[in-house]
């Protein structure tokens, strides 16, 4: 993932060390030194070095003795790492849950449990090994200026019916993820087919609207902000949020019918060192709820149960087994195979 | 009075058989609680093991001759649901991997029950319980098995286990505890009777040998009989022996008598001085076996009549004063005094007036035994506090120094009057009618000279 507009003068001693050493891809390693010596504690992360950086900095602030090297790497490539190459890092934060459980799940994950963790309600963790610090619900992007003689859409029926009816204005003008390059776009896209009928005839449209596919949420947004397109839909929420300081031709629509929420998680491979200062990183990302300053900063929105009352649309996707079954290979090849004949018509 | 050697409680076995039983209990309790709910748990885990495989079975399908399978997702999500366990599955078509875990291993299924296999192994550094079954896909023609295995960790079964070991072994622990006290309280009803039984016997008087009639449980019932029984008899030999000891007495009185008639006719005959002081000691001897017999009699007429007390009121006065006039010649033989000082008042009390006769000549003969000749032996009645005192004091040789205490004990003696003949019943006689009208005999030692002083201390009424 990409952010780049959020980079900062922090990033003085950012390297950008594509797998030289590895067989998997990084996308960029920068070493964070500690203020006194101590530890090492190396991160890989599919969150971008930008937006992890205040979190890192506050960290070390009470934790001055951890050094932190923070590589970042796509879902896949830190799946890869982890799983097949079994990699050195005593941390892995990804926002692909579904490979995070298959990493615990296969025993790839060492047990951790604190104060902090047992606060976390029980959705929001998997056996004391995969912890959720955020919560980031897919939503409906949508340009002002596309939409300035439209009503809004604020379920995936009316979506459906919108693009029907006006197929001329929105044709080449909708973004989606491609799901076969995207880890969190088929999570997006599998639990979507789970909640309701309505999807696949959404992709249809889509895909006889001639949607766009892209990598990442960020793209979608931008494109969305420079009217290129009129709607994206499933980008992360909490990177449009960020947007909408700097573009107010952005719309931001959560779902009324279902709102998937993904929790971007932490977790201590197996192959971890530095077990100790792993812990107090997880205990600090879990603090995040009490920083406001940090959420701020990241965009990040820390787990909080109590949007339960106020969005009863709001679907954390389920950490667990469940998640397992799109990692099947038989079931993702029909998954894939079904997606791609609705896309590309 | 000798103490008794117990061997072992009963009291103490009770409690810790009744206690050893319910730690007995209690732990077939704890085992049984765990056994049946890891039993259960176990069950549990199977049935939803085989739900989630025959859910994978029936997703299977095929598709332009090659078999195909949309993994359900409520085939995975199910297993989540009870426990955070890890979960693996394989689906293999004859002996060729489909789907899963190419390493999950299958056990042998029997030829085509249709029926699930489960299993426990050891995979991927767990313990897991697998369950595995076949189905027939047809391929065009013709039918190939679908080998199903869904395996899942047992994490689940390992905390319904602590947790219910947890509350078997609380309720277990109570439950004992309840026992142990339940038994304490048990032990120490059934041994009730026991003690109430024990109490009314050490309550009685030392001469109460009247059948016991407390509420007896049937199983004390032997007891009480046998002890009744052996209380019957001793009073039975108790008064036999009293009966033998008062006839031997009668029967040796008179011919004393006639003894001492007939030596008193002697000794007037003789003349030569030393058959006359021959004949004078037989004369004190057959006095001295008289007396003797006559106190014996005295003490069994006690001891029989303090048990049926015949009371009527009279005035100790007069009784002390009958006392001296029957005494008089007695003393005077001995050239002895015998002064009695009375108050103004009659001294009224309620008694057996033979027996506190009786009690009163013994102790004022008695002094009259010890006092040398030309002594005085002094009688006084005072009415001290609530008591009426009778004190009798004498100037003779007093109590030597023995206990006094001892003094009151039949046939007991004082350590200094070998040689005068005695019975050493005298004092025992007072002190038993003493007692029988609730008061006492008082020894002193006679203050400021030689002597001693016997006081019978009677209540007033």
């Amino acid at each position: 993932m990409r952010l780049a507009c959020l980079a900062t003068a922090l990033m003085a001693i950012a390297a950008t060390l594509a797998g030289a050493a590895h067989a998997f891809e990084t996308e960029e390693e920068r070493r964070f030194p500690a203020a006194r010596p101590g530890s090492e504690l190396r991160v890989i992360s599919t969150a971008d070095t930008a937006v992890f950086t205040p979190i890192i900095l506050a960290f070390q602030a009470e934790n001055p003795e951890v050094a932190v090297t923070y590589v970042t790497a796509s879902s896949r490539e830190l799946m890869k790492a982890l799983y097949e190459e079994g990699a050195q890092f005593d941390l892995a934060i990804s926002s692909a849950m579904d490979l995070q459980t298959k990493l615990a799940n296969d025993g790839l994950v060492r047990n951790y449990s604190s104060e902090a963790t047992a606060r976390l309600p029980a959705w929001a963790r998997w056996r004391n090994q995969v912890f959720a610090f955020t919560q980031e619900p897919a939503v409906l992007v949508l340009s002002k200026s596309a939409f300035a003689d439209l009503p809004v859409p604020t379920t995936r029926e009316e979506l459906i019916r919108l693009l029907r009816d006006n197929p001329e204005r929105f044709y080449g003008r909708i973004g989606t993820y491609d799901v076969r390059r995207s880890g969190l776009g088929y999570l997006f896209a599998t639990q979507d087919s789970r909640n309701t009928e309505s999807y696949w005839r959404l992709t249809e449209i889509m895909g006889r609207l001639g949607a766009r596919l892209y990598c990442c949420s960020s793209d979608m947004i931008s494109d969305v902000s420079s009217g290129r397109l009129a709607l994206a839909y499933n980008v992360l929420g909490s990177y449009a949020e960020a947007q909408l300081h700097e573009n107010e031709n952005i719309l931001i629509v959560e779902p009324g019918d279902y709102l998937n929420v993904m929790l971007r998680t932490a977790l201590i491979p197996n192959t971890a060192r530095n077990i100790e200062a792993a812990g107090k990183m997880i205990d600090f990302l879990l603090s995040l709820g009490t920083r406001p300053e940090l959420t701020r900063k990241t965009g990040l929105p820390p787990v909080d149960p109590s949007v339960f009352d106020r969005n009863n649309a709001f679907r954390p996707i389920r950490l667990g087994p469940g998640l397992l079954v799109f990692l099947d290979r038989m079931r993702r090849e029909t998954f894939l195979r079904s997606w791609v004949s609705s896309i590309e018509q | 009075m000798s103490t008794v050697a117990a061997s072992g409680s009963i009291r103490r076995r009770l409690t810790l058989q009744l206690a050893a039983i319910a730690v007995l209990l209690s732990v077939a309790f704890f085992l049984i609680v765990r056994g049946v709910a890891e039993q259960a748990a176990g069950q549990t885990q199977d049935q939803i093991l085989a739900a989630s495989a025959t859910s994978i079975a029936d997703a299977l399908r095929s598709e332009k001759g090659q078999v195909q399978l949309e993994l359900p997702y409520s085939a995975l999500s199910m297993l989540g649901s009870v426990s955070e366990d890890r979960v693996f599955y394989r689906v293999a078509i004859a002996g060729r991997t489909l789907t899963g875990y190419d390493d999950l291993p299958l056990p042998a299924l029997p030829e085509a029950t249709g029926e699930p296999v489960f299993a426990t192994f050891d995979y991927r550094g767990e313990p897991v319980r697998s369950v595995t079954l076949s189905r027939n896909v047809s391929i065009g023609e013709r039918p190939v098995e679908a080998v199903i295995s869904v395996a899942q960790t047992r994490l689940f079964l390992g905390a319904i286990r602590a947790r219910t070991s947890t509350i078997a072994a609380a309720v277990g622990l109570a439950f004992f505890a309840v026992a142990v006290s339940l038994s304490l309280w048990a032990a120490h009803s059934a041994l009730r009777p026991l003690e109430r039984l024990a109490l009314s016997v050490t309550r009685r008087g030392p001469k109460d040998l009247r059948p016991l009639r407390a509420e007896t449980p049937a199983e004390l019932v032997p007891l009480v009989a046998a002890l009744n029984n052996f209380m019957e008899r001793l009073r039975a030999s108790l008064a036999r022996s009293e009966d033998f000891i008062a006839e031997a007495a009668h029967r040796v009185r008179t011919p004393l008598a006639t003894l001492r008639t007939q030596a008193e006719i002697a000794y007037r005959r003789v003349e030569r001085p030393e058959n006359r002081a021959a004949l004078k000691e037989m004369i004190l001897a057959i006095d001295e076996s008289s007396r003797s017999a006559g106190q014996l009699l005295d003490h069994a007429m006690v001891t029989f009549r303090t048990d049926h007390l015949e009371t009527e009121q009279l005035d100790l006065g007069e009784l002390a004063c009958d006392t001296r006039n029957r005494l008089e010649p007695t003393a005077e033989l001995k050239d002895i005094g015998l002064e009695l000082e009375l108050p103004d008042a009659p001294a009224l009390f309620e008694g057996d007036p033979i027996l506190l006769e009786n009690a009163l000549r013994n102790i004022v003969d008695n002094a009259i035994k010890y006092s040398p000749p030309d002594s005085l032996v002094r009688i006084a009645l005072h009415i001290c506090g609530g008591d009426y005192v009778i004190g009798v004091c004498d100037e003779g040789r007093g109590f030597g120094t023995g206990d006094l205490r001892r003094m009151t004990r039949r046939f007991s003696r004082g350590t200094n009057v070998e040689d005068i003949v005695g019975s050493g019943l005298g004092l025992t006689i007072a002190d038993e009618v003493a007692r029988a009208h609730g008061g006492r005999l008082e020894l002193a030692r006679n203050k400021g000279g030689k002597g001693a002083c016997v006081s019978l201390v009677l209540p007033r009424p």
